[in-house]
C-alpha cells in the first residue's frame, strides 16, 4: 500500500497509530490530549478496525486515575491497551504507572506534555508533567513534530512489546499536539510489519487467566522487596538497544531513520545544544542558518530520555565539542539542575571518572530553562544560547525567553535575529473565533498541503475568553519540510478579519517590508484610509505594504452566511497570495467546501460557493497615500485612573505584550487583585440592549438572567440625577418600601456580549407596537461614548443598603443588589454565570469560593483579568481553584479553617474580657444572631468596635492574635462551585464525603451535562440519547440522579433548579441552601454552547426541560423534617409536553436524529419512559401519590 | 360493488386516499393504512425550506463556538453522514413501495422554480407512483400583482413536469381570482390532477405574550364546501383529474366529493382524530349507502352532481345569501 501525504496535527498522528495498534483504550478528557481520545471514540463508533481487524473498545472513565486503573486491568488480562493524557491527568496515573512498570508490562501512553499547575494552572506545553514521572520506571520517548509523533508512536509500540518496559510517548502540548503539518502517513502494512505478533502473543501469555492462574501484585516484606525491585535491571539495560533496533527496523520499512540521540550540525562542532521536544525544530532551523555563516554549532536531539543510554549519548556528540548547553523545558525548584542537565552531567562525569570520555577535551556544560507553559522559543533565543556558550564565563542555570530582573538568570537576545526563509509563504490571520477564521485556515493548509508539492504548517493561537475570542493563525508554506516551531515573526501576508482589531492590537507589527495586508473593512477602498488609526497608516507607508480591503460581512450577509466570513477571506487569501494559480485555487476551495460541508446538506454548500464567487468581485486594492493623516490612534489599554497594578501588569497582558513583562512584575505566590475585568473594555457586542423607561415594569428579570452582569438596576434619591449626563435615563421607582425615588436600568455597553437574553426575557411590550419591548437591541458603536459616561455615572449612584427594610427574597428586589461577579469571559448567553452572579449578589460580601477546574475556573480566574470584584466596603468573594478532582475537599478545608479560627476568636474574647472591658460588646459578639443581613451588619459593626477597643493594646500577643482572627466572628459563606464533570465524575468521591460530613458548606453544581470546558465530553450527567464527545453514538445510559443520591443522607439540603424555568424557586433555593447549617447542594441546569442551541433562547430550553419533566424542580430541606413536615417539595408540574419538544431543539440530540434516526428514536422513547417513571417516584416522595403524570 | 376509481391513470381500489400527514412518516403506519383499506397514500411533504433550514441549522450547531477557545475547538464528534436533504424521505418511499401494494404518491412542497425541483426526479427514481406538488406563495408585497403569482405557479409546474414522467398532481390554494383559468393553465403546464385545496396553517395571536403563534386546527366537514363547489365547477371543464382534500370526514363527504366530480377524496383530520380504523367504517358505510341507493360503482357517480350535470347549474355559482333569499318566499 502506497503511503500518502496528509495534513494533520500531532494528536491525530498519535491517535492514528495508537488506535490501530491497540485493542482497549481507556480515556478521560484533559487538554491538550483530549482529541486523541475523541478521535478514538469516533473511529470506534464508525466501526474502524485495528490492524488485527477488531474494533478497539474505547471507554471513558471517571478520572485519569480511573483510566489508568482500567488500563492496568486490561493489560494484566492480556489486551493491548493504551491511554492518552496530560499534566494533572498524568499525575493521577502515577500510582498505576509504578505498578505497570514494576510488573514489566508492555504498553505505550501517549502524552501531550503540559504544565503542571503550581502558582497557577496552565493548559500549555512543557515537560513538568512527564518529568514528575521519571521515577515510575517508564521509558520516555520524545517526538518533536507531527511526523515524528506518528513514526515514534509505532516505534514505541514495537519496542515495548519486545522490551517489556512501558513507554511514555511524549510530544509537546499545543505546539505539537495542535500544530497541523503535512506529513507522510504510515500504512497499516507498515504497522503490521513493525508489530511482531509473536510478541503480542507473548504479552497475552503473560496475562492473568484462571486457565493457568498466577498471582501478581503481592505485598512483600523487607526480606524480598529490594531484590525483587533489582530483578528488573536487565530489562532496563536492554531497552535502549531494543528501541534503537525498532528505529532501525522502521528505517528499513519506511525510510526515515531515527536514533536514540540524533545529532544535526557541523561534524566538527564546538558548541552543541542538547534538548528534546518541539523546540528542537527551531533549534535545528537556527543551527542550519548558523552553519551557513560558517559557525561550528550543532544540536543533539534526545529521543529516548529514559532509560538514558550514556554510551549512545556520548557517541552521538562530535568529538570536537567544547561546550554544551542543556535545555530543559521544565523547572525543578531547589534542584542542582533540571532533569536533562543532570543526566547529561552525570553521563559526562561518569565517563570522565572512567576515562572513557570520547571528546578531544572535557566540555563545559551549562543548563538552562526555556519554553515553560508554551513560552515562545525562537531562533533568536537559540542564537543567544550559542552566544552564551562562546563566552568565557557563560551563565549556568540560565533562562531564555523571559526577562529575569530578580535573580538575573535570563540571557539577552537579539530580537532582530531571524532565520525565516524568503521562499516560504508566511501568513498571519487575525480573526474572531465566531468568524470561522481558523477553520478556513485549516482548510487552506489541507488544500496547499495535499494538492501541491508544498509543505505546510499551521499553528493557531487562541484566546482564553469564550466570547469575542480572538484567534491568530500562523501558516507557513514552503518547498521543504518546515522545521520552525515558533510563531511567525516576519509575515509576508497579514490578514485582519476584524476591523476593530486595529484599535486594540498591533496587527501589523509582524508584517515585513513589502508584505500584503488584507483587511475586512466596512469601508470601501476610497474611504478606508481615513478610518485607520494613525500608527496603522504609518506602518502601511513605512513597510510599503500592498493593501487590500473587502467588506466581507456585507458579502456574507448577502449570501446568507451571517457572520461567517471564513470562506470569503480564504478566497481573498488565495487570490492575493498566489500560492496556487487563482483559477485552480478557486476550484480547490470549492472542492474543499464540498468536502467540509457536503455532508451537512446542499444549501450550505451553495451558500459557500456563492461566497467564493462574490469574494473576488468585492476585493479591492487600496491606493496608499504618501502620508499618515489620521488624527486618532490606538487608545490606551486602560484609562489613567486604573490601579497601578492594572496599568503596569494587567494592561500589558491585555494588550498582548505579556511576554515583555519582566519577572519582577509578577506576584511571588500567584496572588492577584480582584475586580480587574472591569478594566478590560472589550467592546465585542455588535448590538446591545437599550432601555425604554416608559415601557419598563421594573420586574428585574433582565438583571436576573444577564450572564455577564452588564445590565444593572438602581433605586436612588431624586436629587442625585442633577449631575447626570444628558442621555442618562430614569423613571419613578415602583417600590412601596422606597417611595419618591428614581429607578434606572443601565447597560455596560462596552462589557456586553450582545447575547440578547435580557431582551428575550423582557415581558414588557409597547401596547401599540408589540415588537417594541422595554429592552431592544441596537447597534453598539453609536451608543458607545454616551453609554460609557452613563455607566460611569450609574456606578457612582449608591446601592440600596443590604441591611435595611428591603428583603431580597424576590426577583424585583434582588435586582438592586450589586453583583460581585461581572464581565467574565464566559460564552455569550452562558447558562452558568447567572447562578454565580446570583450567589455573589446574595452572599458575595462574605463568600469564600472553592472552584473546580473547568469553565467556571477559566472565566473566573484566567489571566489577565478576574470578574470577581468588591463592593464599596472592599468586601467580595475570595476565590481559589485547587484541582479538578478535590474541590469539595478544598472547600471543606476552608470551612474547617474558618470554624477553627472562629472558635479561637471566641476563646480569646472570653480570655480578653478584662482587656476589652465591654461585656455588652463581648456578649454581643458571642451570641450574635447572624441569620439576617441586619444581623450580619450588626456583627460587623461589633467587630469594628472590638478592633477599636483593642487598638493600642497590641503589646499583648493574645490581642494581636484576636485582631488576626476577629473577622472570623462574622459569618462566612463557603461555596464549592464546579461543573458536572467534577461533581458527577472526577470529584464525586470527595463530594460524597463532604456531603456526609455534616459541615456547613454550600455546593453549587453548574450542570451543563458535559465537560464543557474541554469541548463537551460526556459525563455521568450527560442525558440518555445526547451526542457528546466520548459518546459519539449517543449516550446509551441515563443521567445519574445526583440529587436523589445525596438525599439518602437525610441531613443534606438539596435543590434542583433551572433559573430560566422558575426564577423564584432558584432564588429560594440559594437562600435556603446558604441558611441551612449543614451541607447543601444546588444542582443548577445550565444551558451551554455544547448543547447545540441558540444561546439567546437558553431560558426557553430550561423551561422546556422542566415542562417535559426532564428536569423536575425540587427542594429537599432537612429542617422541614425536623418540624414534622415532608422535607421534599416538588416545585414543578409533571411532564406536560413530550420530551421530543425539548430534544428536537437541541443539536446534541438532533445530530443523532440526523445520523442514526433509529437509535435516536429508540433512545428518545427510553428517555421518555424514564421521565414518567421518575416522576411517579418523585410524586410519591412528595406525598402526592404516584399518579398525576400527564 | 365496484369501489375502484382511477386517479391520474393509477388504478385505485377505492377513492379514499390518505393525504399528506404524519401518518406517512413511517413504513409501519403506511402498512397499517393499507391494511385498513386505503386506496392510495400521499406521503408527507418534502419542504424546500425545511431541507435548506435543516442543512443550515446542522451547520450552525456543528460550527457555533468552534475554533475559538484552545481547550474546546469543537463540541461535537464528527458523526460522518447526516440525513439532511431528501435522503431520509427517499428511503422511506423506497421502503414503502416494498412494503405495500397501494399507490404511493410522493409530495413535494416548494415556492418557486429553483434547484429544488430536482427532488421531483429523485422522488420518481425512488419509486413513487405519482407526485403531488404543493405550490403555495403567500404574497405580502403590494407591488406584486396576482398575474405574477399565477405565472410563478405555472412555471413551477412546468419545471417539475420537465423533470418527471410519472403522473403529476398539483395542490393549490383557493386564493386565485379565477380558479378555472389557473386550473386550465396548470393542466396545460402538465398537471394530471388538481388537489383542492391546500389548507394553510393559520397564525394565531397569543394574548398573554402578544406574540404570533402557529396554530393547527383539524378540519371539519363544513370545510369541504369550498373544494366541493370548485370541484363541481371544474369537472369536465379542465382536462385534469380532481381530488378533494379538505373536510372529508364521513362517508357522506366522500360520496358528495365524488358526485361533485372528484376521482378521489383525501383524508387526514379524521384519521388523526379517530384512528385508521375509520377507513374501513367509511368504506363499509359508503358501500351500504350505494347498495341502498342501487349504485353499482364509484365510476358511475363521479361528476354526477357537478355543475355540468346538475339540474340547476347556477346553484354552484350563486353566493349563499342569494340562495337563502331565493328560498325565503317559498318558506312563507
Amino acid at each position: 500500500m502506497a503511503r500518502k501525504y496528509t495534513t494533520i496535527d500531532g494528536n491525530e498522528a498519535a491517535a492514528y497509530v495508537a488506535y490501530r495498534t491497540n485493542e482497549v483504550i481507556a480515556i478521560y478528557p484533559i487538554t491538550p490530549s483530549s482529541p486523541m481520545g475523541e478521535l478514538s471514540d469516533e473511529w470506534a463508533s464508525k466501526g474502524i478496525p485495528n490492524i488485527w481487524g477488531t474494533i478497539p473498545t474505547v471507554r471513558e472513565l471517571q478520572s485519569e486515575a480511573g483510566a489508568a486503573g482500567a488500563v492496568h486491568g486490561s493489560l494484566q488480562t492480556g489486551a493491548l491497551t493504551t491511554t492518552f493524557t496530560s499534566s494533572q491527568g498524568l499525575l493521577l496515573m502515577i500510582p498505576n504507572m509504578f505498578k505497570i512498570a514494576g510488573e514489566l508490562t508492555s504498553t505505550v501512553f501517549h502524552i501531550a506534555a503540559r504544565t503542571v499547575a503550581t502558582h497557577a494552572l496552565s493548559i500549555f506545553g512543557d515537560h513538568s508533567d512527564v518529568m514528575a514521572c521519571r521515577s515510575t520506571g517508564w521509558a520516555m520517548l520524545f517526538s518533536n513534530n507531527p511526523q515524528e509523533v506518528m513514526d515514534l508512536a509505532l516505534i514505541a509500540q514495537a519496542a515495548t512489546l519486545e522490551g517489556r518496559v512501558p513507554i511514555m510517548h511524549i510530544f509537546d502540548g499545543f505546539r505539537t499536539t495542535h500544530e497541523v503539518q503535512k506529513i507522510e502517513q504510515l500504512t497499516e502494512d507498515d504497522m503490521r510489519a513493525m508489530i511482531d505478533d509473536d510478541l503480542v502473543r507473548a504479552h497475552r501469555q503473560r496475562a492473568l487467566t484462571p486457565d493457568r492462574p498466577v498471582i501478581r501484585g503481592t505485598a512483600q516484606n523487607p526480606d524480598a522487596f529490594f531484590q525483587g525491585r533489582e530483578r528488573i535491571n536487565p530489562f532496563y539495560i536492554a531497552m535502549p538497544g531494543i528501541v534503537q533496533k525498532a528505529m532501525d527496523k522502521f528505517a528499513g520499512i519506511v525510510g526515515r531513520q531515527y536514533h536514540l540521540f540524533d545529532y544535526v550540525g557541523a561534524p566538527d562542532a564546538e558548541y552543541v545544544i542538547v534538548m528534546m521536544g518541539s523546540g528542537c525544530g527551531t533549534a535545528e532551523e537556527t543551527v542550519q542558518a548558523l552553519l551557513e555563516k560558517g559557525e561550528k554549532v550543532g544540536l543533539l536531539k534526545v529521543r529516548l530520555f529514559r532509560p538514558f543510554s550514556r554510551e549512545h549519548f556520548l557517541n552521538a556528540l562530535p568529538t570536537t565539542v567544547k561546550a554544551i548547553a542543556v535545555l530543559d523545558r521544565t523547572k525543578e525548584p531547589g534542584a542542582l539542575g533540571e532533569p536533562l542537565y543532570e543526566d547529561v552531567m552525570t553521563a559526562i562525569s561518569e565517563a570522565m571518572i572512567h576515562d572513557t570520555l570520547p571528546f578531544e577535551r572535557v566540555p563545559r556544560v551549562i543548563g538552562g530553562r526555556y519554553g515553560l507553559s508554551s513560552k515562545e522559543f525562537t531562533p533568536a533565543m537559540v542564537k543567544a544560547v550559542f552566544d552564551e556558550l562562546g563566552k568565557d564565563k557563560p551563565k549556568n542555570h540560565f533562562t531564555v525567553g523571559i526577562i529575569d530582573d530578580v535573580t538575573h538568570t535570563s540571557l539577552d537576545i537579539d530580537p532582530t535575529f531571524n532565520t525565516e526563509s524568503p521562499d516560504v509563504v508566511r501568513a498571519v490571520f487575525w480573526g474572531l473565533g465566531a468568524d470561522g477564521t481558523v477553520g478556513a485556515n485549516k482548510n487552506s493548509i489541507k488544500i496547499i498541503g495535499e494538492e501541491t508539492p508544498n509543505y505546510a504548517q499551521g499553528y493557531f493561537v487562541y484566546d482564553s475568553k469564550k466570547s469575542g475570542a480572538v484567534t491568530v493563525s500562523h501558516l507557513r508554506f514552503g518547498p521543504r519540510p518546515i522545521l520552525g516551531t515558533y510563531l511567525i515573526q516576519r509575515a509576508n501576508f497579514v490578514a485582519c478579519h476584524q476591523f476593530h482589531f486595529l484599535e486594540r492590537y498591533n496587527v501589523l507589527d509582524m508584517a515585513e517590508e513589502g508584505a500584503t495586508f488584507l483587511l475586512n473593512s466596512p469601508y470601501g477602498p476610497d474611504e478606508v484610509w481615513d478610518h485607520l488609526p494613525r500608527s496603522v497608516q504609518q506602518q502601511i507607508i513605512d513597510k510599503k505594504l500592498k493593501f487590500y480591503v473587502i467588506n466581507a460581512y456585507d458579502v456574507a450577509k448577502r449570501v446568507g452566511l451571517g457572520v461567517r466570513i471564513n470562506t470569503i477571506m480564504q478566497t481573498c487569501f488565495f487570490a492575493l497570495s498566489n500560492v496556487i494559480p487563482r483559477e485552480e485555487a478557486i476550484e480547490k476551495i470549492k472542492e474543499a467546501i464540498r468536502k467540509t460541508y457536503g455532508r451537512r446538506g446542499e444549501a450550505v454548500v451553495q451558500q459557500n460557493f456563492a461566497a467564493v464567487d462574490a469574494a473576488l468581485d468585492n476585493l479591492y486594492e487600496v491606493k496608499v497615500p504618501a502620508q499618515a493623516t489620521s488624527t486618532f490612534d490606538r487608545p490606551p489599554v486602560v484609562p489613567d485612573h486604573a490601579p497601578e497594578f492594572v496599568k503596569r501588569v494587567t494592561a500589558e497582558l491585555m494588550a498582548g505584550r505579556g511576554d515583555l513583562l519582566p519577572v519582577s512584575a509578577f506576584p511571588v505566590d500567584g496572588t492577584y487583585p480582584v475586580g480587574t475585568a472591569a478594566w478590560e473594555k472589550r467592546n465585542i457586542a455588535l448590538e446591545v440592549p437599550v432601555w425604554e423607561p416608559d415601557l419598563c415594569i421594573q420586574c428585574g428579570k433582565c438583571v436576573y438572567i444577564c450572564p455577564h452582569s452588564v445590565i444593572r438596576a438602581k433605586v436612588y434619591d431624586k436629587e442625585l440625577v442633577q449631575n447626570a449626563p444628558p442621555t442618562f435615563k430614569y423613571t419613578p421607582a415602583k417600590w412601596r418600601e422606597l417611595p419618591d425615588k428614581l429607578y434606572t436600568i443601565q447597560v455596560a455597553v462596552e462589557d456586553c456580549t450582545g447575547c440578547q437574553l435580557c431582551v428575550e426575557v423582557c415581558p414588557a411590550k409597547d401596547k401599540s407596537d408589540s415588537s417594541r419591548k422595554a429592552l431592544n437591541m441596537a447597534p453598539q458603536i453609536p451608543l458607545r461614548d454616551t453609554e460609557r459616561a452613563n455607566w460611569e455615572f450609574f456606578l457612582s449612584l449608591p446601592d440600596v443598603p443590604r441591611h435595611d427594610s428591603l428583603r431580597f427574597n424576590n426577583i424585583k428586589n434582588l435586582q438592586l443588589l450589586q453583583p460581585l461577579f461581572e464581565f467574565s469571559g464566559a460564552c455569550a448567553g452562558c447558562g452558568e454565570t447567572p447562578y454565580v452572579r446570583l450567589l455573589t449578589q446574595l452572599f458575595g460580601d462574605r463568600a469564600i469560593i472553592a472552584n473546580a477546574t473547568g469553565c467556571s475556573s477559566i472565566y473566573g480566574g484566567n489571566l489577565p483579568t478576574t470578574p470577581y470584584t468588591t463592593n464599596r466596603e472592599g468586601r467580595g468573594p475570595a476565590w481559589s481553584n485547587s484541582l479538578f478532582e478535590d474541590t469539595a475537599e478544598f472547600g471543606f478545608g476552608m470551612r474547617l479553617a474558618i470554624n477553627q479560627q472562629n472558635a479561637y476568636a471566641r476563646k480569646l474574647l472570653e480570655l480578653l474580657r478584662p482587656v476589652i472591658a465591654d461585656d455588652e460588646l463581648v456578649d454581643g459578639l458571642l451570641s450574635a444572631d447572624q441569620s439576617t443581613e441586619a444581623g450580619i451588619h450588626a456583627q460587623r459593626e461589633r467587630v469594628a468596635l472590638l478592633k477599636e477597643k483593642l487598638a493600642g493594646k497590641e503589646s499583648d500577643p493574645k490581642v494581636r492574635d484576636l485582631l488576626a482572627v476577629a473577622d472570623m466572628l462574622v459569618k462566612k459563606s463557603v461555596w464549592i462551585i464546579g461543573g458536572d464533570g467534577w461533581a458527577y465524575d472526577i470529584g464525586y468521591g470527595g463530594l460524597d464525603h463532604v456531603l456526609a460530613s455534616g459541615e456547613d458548606v454550600n455546593i453549587l453544581v453548574l450542570d451543563t451535562e458535559v465537560y464543557s470546558n474541554t469541548g463537551g465530553q460526556a459525563s455521568k450527567s450527560t442525558p440518555l440519547g445526547a451526542v457528546a464527545r466520548f459518546a459519539a453514538g449517543g449516550k446509551p445510559t441515563a443521567k445519574k440522579d445526583l440529587g436523589m443520591m445525596a438525599m439518602h443522607y437525610g441531613n443534606v439540603y438539596i435543590a434542583q433548579v433551572a433559573m430560566g424555568a422558575n426564577e423564584l424557586q432558584t432564588l429560594k433555593a440559594f437562600l435556603e441552601a446558604e441558611a441551612y447549617p449543614g451541607p447543601s447542594i444546588i444542582i443548577a441546569y445550565s444551558h451551554c454552547i455544547a448543547h447545540g442551541i441558540d444561546m439567546s433562547k437558553g431560558h426557553i430550553q430550561q423551561k422546556l426541560a422542566v415542562d417535559t419533566g426532564y428536569w423536575p424542580l425540587y427542594r429537599y430541606n432537612p429542617l422541614l423534617a425536623q418540624q414534622g413536615e415532608n422535607p421534599f417539595q416538588l416545585d414543578s408540574n409533571g411532564p406536560t409536553i413530550p420530551l421530543k419538544e425539548y430534544t428536537s431543539r437541541e443539536g446534541r440530540y438532533r445530530i443523532l436524529m440526523q445520523s442514526n434516526p433509529e437509535a435516536a428514536e429508540r433512545l428518545l422513547q427510553e428517555a421518555q419512559e424514564i421521565i414518567q417513571e421518575r416522576w411517579r417516584y418523585y410524586r410519591m416522595l412528595a406525598g402526592k401519590g404516584t399518579d398525576g403524570t400527564k | 360493488m365496484d369501489l375502484s376509481t382511477t386517479y391520474m391513470g393509477l388504478k385505485l381500489r377505492n377513492p379514499l386516499v390518505a393525504s399528506s400527514s404524519p401518518l406517512s412518516h413511517k413504513v409501519d403506519s403506511i402498512r397499517q393504512l393499507e391494511e385498513a383499506g386505503i386506496g392510495a397514500v400521499v406521503m408527507y411533504s418534502l419542504f424546500e425550506e425545511q431541507i435548506n433550514l435543516e442543512s443550515q441549522q446542522l451547520d450552525y450547531f456543528l460550527t457555533h463556538g468552534t475554533e475559538s477557545y484552545a481547550e474546546a475547538l469543537s463540541y461535537f464528534p464528527d458523526l460522518g453522514e447526516y440525513n439532511v436533504g431528501p435522503d431520509e424521505y427517499l428511503n422511506l418511499i423506497r421502503k414503502a413501495k416494498q412494503a405495500v401494494d397501494v399507490p404511493i404518491i410522493g409530495s413535494l412542497n416548494g415556492v418557486s422554480a429553483g434547484g429544488w425541483v430536482k427532488y421531483a426526479r429523485m422522488i420518481e427514481e425512488a419509486g413513487a407512483d405519482a407526485l403531488e406538488l404543493n405550490v403555495y406563495y403567500l404574497p405580502t408585497d403590494p407591488d406584486l400583482p396576482g398575474t405574477e403569482v399565477e405565472r410563478m405557479t405555472v412555471d413551477v409546474v412546468k419545471a417539475v413536469r420537465s423533470e418527471v414522467s410519472i403522473p403529476l398532481a398539483v395542490k393549490i390554494g383557493p386564493f386565485f381570482s379565477s380558479i378555472p383559468n389557473i386550473a386550465k393553465r396548470l393542466a396545460e403546464a402538465g398537471a394530471n390532477a388538481l388537489v383542492l385545496f391546500n389548507r394553510f396553517y393559520q397564525p394565531d395571536i397569543d394574548l398573554e405574550n402578544l406574540t404570533v403563534t402557529p396554530h393547527l386546527v383539524l378540519s371539519d366537514s363544513d370545510e369541504m364546501r369550498l373544494p366541493l363547489r370548485w370541484t363541481a365547477i371544474l369537472y369536465g371543464r379542465v382536462p385534469v383529474d380532481l381530488a378533494i382534500t379538505t373536510g372529508v370526514h364521513t362517508y357522506q363527504d366522500v360520496l358528495k366529493g365524488l358526485m361533485a366530480g372528484a376521482r378521489v377524496t383525501m383524508m387526514t383530520s379524521e384519521l388523526l382524530q379517530n384512528g385508521i380504523g375509520r377507513i374501513g367504517q367509511i368504506l363499509q358505510e359508503m358501500q351500504s349507502w350505494m347498495e341502498e341507493y342501487e349504485y353499482s360503482s364509484v365510476q358511475q357517480m363521479i361528476g354526477s352532481v357537478s355543475q355540468k350535470n346538475v339540474a340547476e347549474p347556477a346553484a354552484f355559482e350563486r353566493a349563499n345569501y342569494m340562495k337563502v333569499l331565493d328560498s325565503y318566499p317559498r318558506l312563507i
